[in-house]
């Protein structure tokens, strides 16, 4: 198993934001996570990722049969976690260019690896873009598709998307999509695959390109609801989330 | 030198400035000139020096250069020219070979401004001449630049200069300069007066880096006469420890047109003390004129950081903008903007802000794999590091490298 979670509840500033999550996620497995605005998604990444504003009071996180838990962030994207943001800062005099370099774990001194320039280029990205300090002043299907290139520098086993397609028009989101996929090694048979992803998405429109295993529902901090991401899916669409959560419990 | 400018300065000596602790001039050696031997090639300074000249911007292989001029505590050691269009030399030769120079001495700056000023104007008098002179010839483009370097070699040594550059109508000129101290220096005083005159329709650029010893004081004072269509750039980088700089340049743009830029890089490390201030005075219709500044305060530092803009007459822009991040409880950042309108119809704004680094600019980082410490120091080099405005593109190029190495130690 890459990663394990069981048991867990998250307090931010002070708040109960989750509770009895319990998720496990194996190499080659790309999951889905679909909730209500405000239901704890993104705490849930935030979690995994350990950021210090997220105080886990119970349960733990298993990492590739490694406790992280209590590890800082640093130490756990070095041991493979990567992730995209939905709201990214920018940062002011930090060029996109040098996080990709450091990401890729070149020095800034050295030139970008040609690779990872081929892979920009792919994704819309000239050589003055790189330059362009990281967020700032970038339109919001500039961030989505920084973030995946920055991941693409990274190369990290486990890989979480926050909204990777909220603001992307229709064909940027299939370009994305065949980011994502090369990300999740899907041209791989799934028993070869070294990665896994976990994704989450509000229209679940990228889920035509990006296929998924398992979803799973957040309702008020608590997984309500975990299975095929087709039929779930047609049931949010249809009856809205306590519609396919109440449907997911007679089940 | 003439009269008044001696009766002026004899009146000032004990004159404090406003700004800036008061130093003890009694303190320090008052050094003759010619106490440092001249030398025939810029490659020629001692080992030690020459890395010293590198981290201010001076090269001794001169590779690019249109000219230098090195001065060691009070003695001009070497002065060379490659350009057939700008002249650089000792004041002192200056004022023997042009009788017209005098009229060019203590008008931007007056001697009885503080008694930093009248020291180094009395020290003049009695032949004590340091500094250079700069001169681009009319309707003259150089675009390398010209390298002058300031170094205190001794200890406890007073340095006093003057510096005059002239840019005649429609010329061109850069100029790199740089201050330093010898590795076996902990405490000097440095005076330096710069007068500029930039005439007509002429641009002039100015980087300056400073790269003191710990127990160094430093009180430069400069003025700046900007001409009609008259353009002045003004680069500042300081990012070792000082003991104290207190500096607080004024520009005159009293041309019609005339444009002035400061752009301030401060790190405030150790104990430094940094009072930095641009002052410029709009004087000439249609002139303009923008402040930027960058200041990090580390350690025990702190850091003034001062911007004054003067709207006189109609149709002037100004705008001034400081930006502080102070990293340890113990520093601290005073941001000072003034604006300051006297006529109707112009247009001055201000921006200051004075801060921390901002904690999800830190995370997000981390997520990329940085630990704190480097993502610390990553933003603090990032918002240090602007995009310097106004040099032509190799001399930008090289000025952002040498940016980047002073801010290697932040
Ligand atoms: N830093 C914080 N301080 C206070 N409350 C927080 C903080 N971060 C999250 N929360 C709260 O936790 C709950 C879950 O937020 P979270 O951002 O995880 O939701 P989400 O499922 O990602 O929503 P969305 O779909 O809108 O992105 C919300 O009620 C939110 O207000
Ligand atoms: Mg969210």
């Amino acid at each position: 198993m890459l990663l394990e979670i069981t048991d867990l509840a998250v307090e931010v500033e002070g708040k109960e934001v989750l509770e009895d999550i319990d998720l496990y996620i194996d190499k080659g497995e790309t999951h889905v996570l679909l909730g209500p605005n405000g239901s704890g998604k993104s705490t849930l990444f935030m979690t995994i990722l350990g950021f210090p504003k997220y105080k886990v009071k119970k349960g733990e996180i298993i990492f590739k049969g490694k406790d992280i838990t209590e590890l800082p962030t640093t130490e756990r994207v070095r041991m493979g976690i990567g992730v995209s943001f939905q709201n990214p800062p920018p940062i002011r005099g930090v060029k996109l260019i040098d996080l990709l370099k450091i990401e890729n774990g070149q020095t800034v001194e050295e030139e970008l690896n040609p690779e990872i320039m081929e892979t920009a280029k792919k994704l819309k990205f000239d050589e003055r873009f790189l330059e362009r300090d990281v967020n700032m002043g970038f339109s919001g299907g500039e961030v989505k598709r920084s973030e995946i290139l920055q991941l693409l520098a990274q190369k990290p086993d486990f890989i979480m998307f926050d909204e990777p397609d909220s603001g992307v028009d229709i064909e940027n989101v299939e370009l994305l999509a065949e980011e994502i996929n090369t990300l999740l090694e899907k041209d791989k048979k799934p028993g070869q695959r070294q990665r896994a992803g976990l994704l989450i998405t509000h229209l679940g429109y990228i889920l035509n390109f990006v296929r998924a295993d398992i979803a799973h529902v957040l309702l008020d901090g608590k997984i309500a609801c975990t299975g095929n991401p087709k039929e779930i899916l047609d049931d949010i669409r249809t009856e809205g989330f306590n519609g396919c959560v109440r449907c997911c419990q007679t089940q | 030198m003439l009269p008044d400018t001696i009766k002026k300065a004899e009146k000032a000596k004990e004159k404090k400035s406003p700004y800036g602790y008061d130093i003890d001039l009694e303190k320090f050696i008052k050094e003759e000139a010619g106490e440092h031997e001249r030398i025939n090639k810029a490659t020629e300074v001692p080992k030690k020096m020459r890395n010293t000249l590198l981290k201010v911007g001076v090269d001794p292989t001169e590779k690019e250069r249109a000219g230098t001029f090195i001065q060691v505590d009070q003695t001009g050691i070497y002065s060379s020219q490659a350009s057939k269009t700008v002249e650089i030399m000792g004041l002192n030769l200056a004022l023997e070979k042009y009788n017209w120079l005098k009229d060019y001495m203590w008008k931007v700056v007056a001697p009885d401004t503080d008694k930093y000023t009248a020291h180094t104007a009395l020290r003049e008098s009695e032949g004590n001449i340091g500094g250079y002179f700069i001169r681009s010839k009319p309707n003259s483009r150089e675009i390398f630049p010209l390298q002058a370097c300031m170094f205190i070699g001794d200890e406890r040594v007073m340095q006093t200069l003057h510096n005059i550059i002239i840019a005649e109508e429609n010329s061109e000129l850069h100029i790199i300069t740089g201050c330093a101290t010898g590795e076996d220096v902990s405490s000097a005083l440095h005076l330096g007066i710069t007068e500029f005159y930039i005439k007509k329709g002429a641009k002039v650029t100015y980087t300056m880096i400073h790269n003191w010893a710990e127990q160094v004081e430093v009180r430069p004072r400069t003025g700046i006469l900007v001409g009609d269509n008259a353009t002045f750039i003004n680069n500042y980088i300081l990012t070792s420890p000082v003991k104290s700089i207190q500096s607080y340049p004024t520009a005159y743009c009293t041309g019609e047109n005339s444009r002035v830029v400061f752009q301030s890089i401060l790190g405030g490390r150790k104990e430094s003390i940094l009072d930095m201030g641009s002052r410029v005075i709009l004087d000439g219709k249609g002139s303009s004129a923008e402040i930027v500044s960058r200041a990090v305060s580390k350690d025990k530092s702190e850091i003034y950081s001062r911007g004054h803009l003067a709207g006189r007459v109609p149709e002037v822009k100004g705008h001034l903008e400081c930006h502080g991040l102070v990293l340890s409880d113990d520093s601290m950042i005073y941001a000072v903007p003034e604006l300051v309108g006297s006529a109707t119809d112009l247009e001055m704004s201000h921006e200051a802000a004075v801060g921390k680094i901002a904690e999800e600019e830190i995370l997000y980082l981390t997520s990329r794999g940085l630990t704190e410490e480097e993502a610390a120091s990553m933003i603090v080099r990032g918002f240090l590091s602007m995009d310097i405005k106004g040099l032509p593109p190799e001399l930008a190029e090289e000025t952002k490298r040498m940016l980047d190495m002073s801010l290697k130690g932040m």
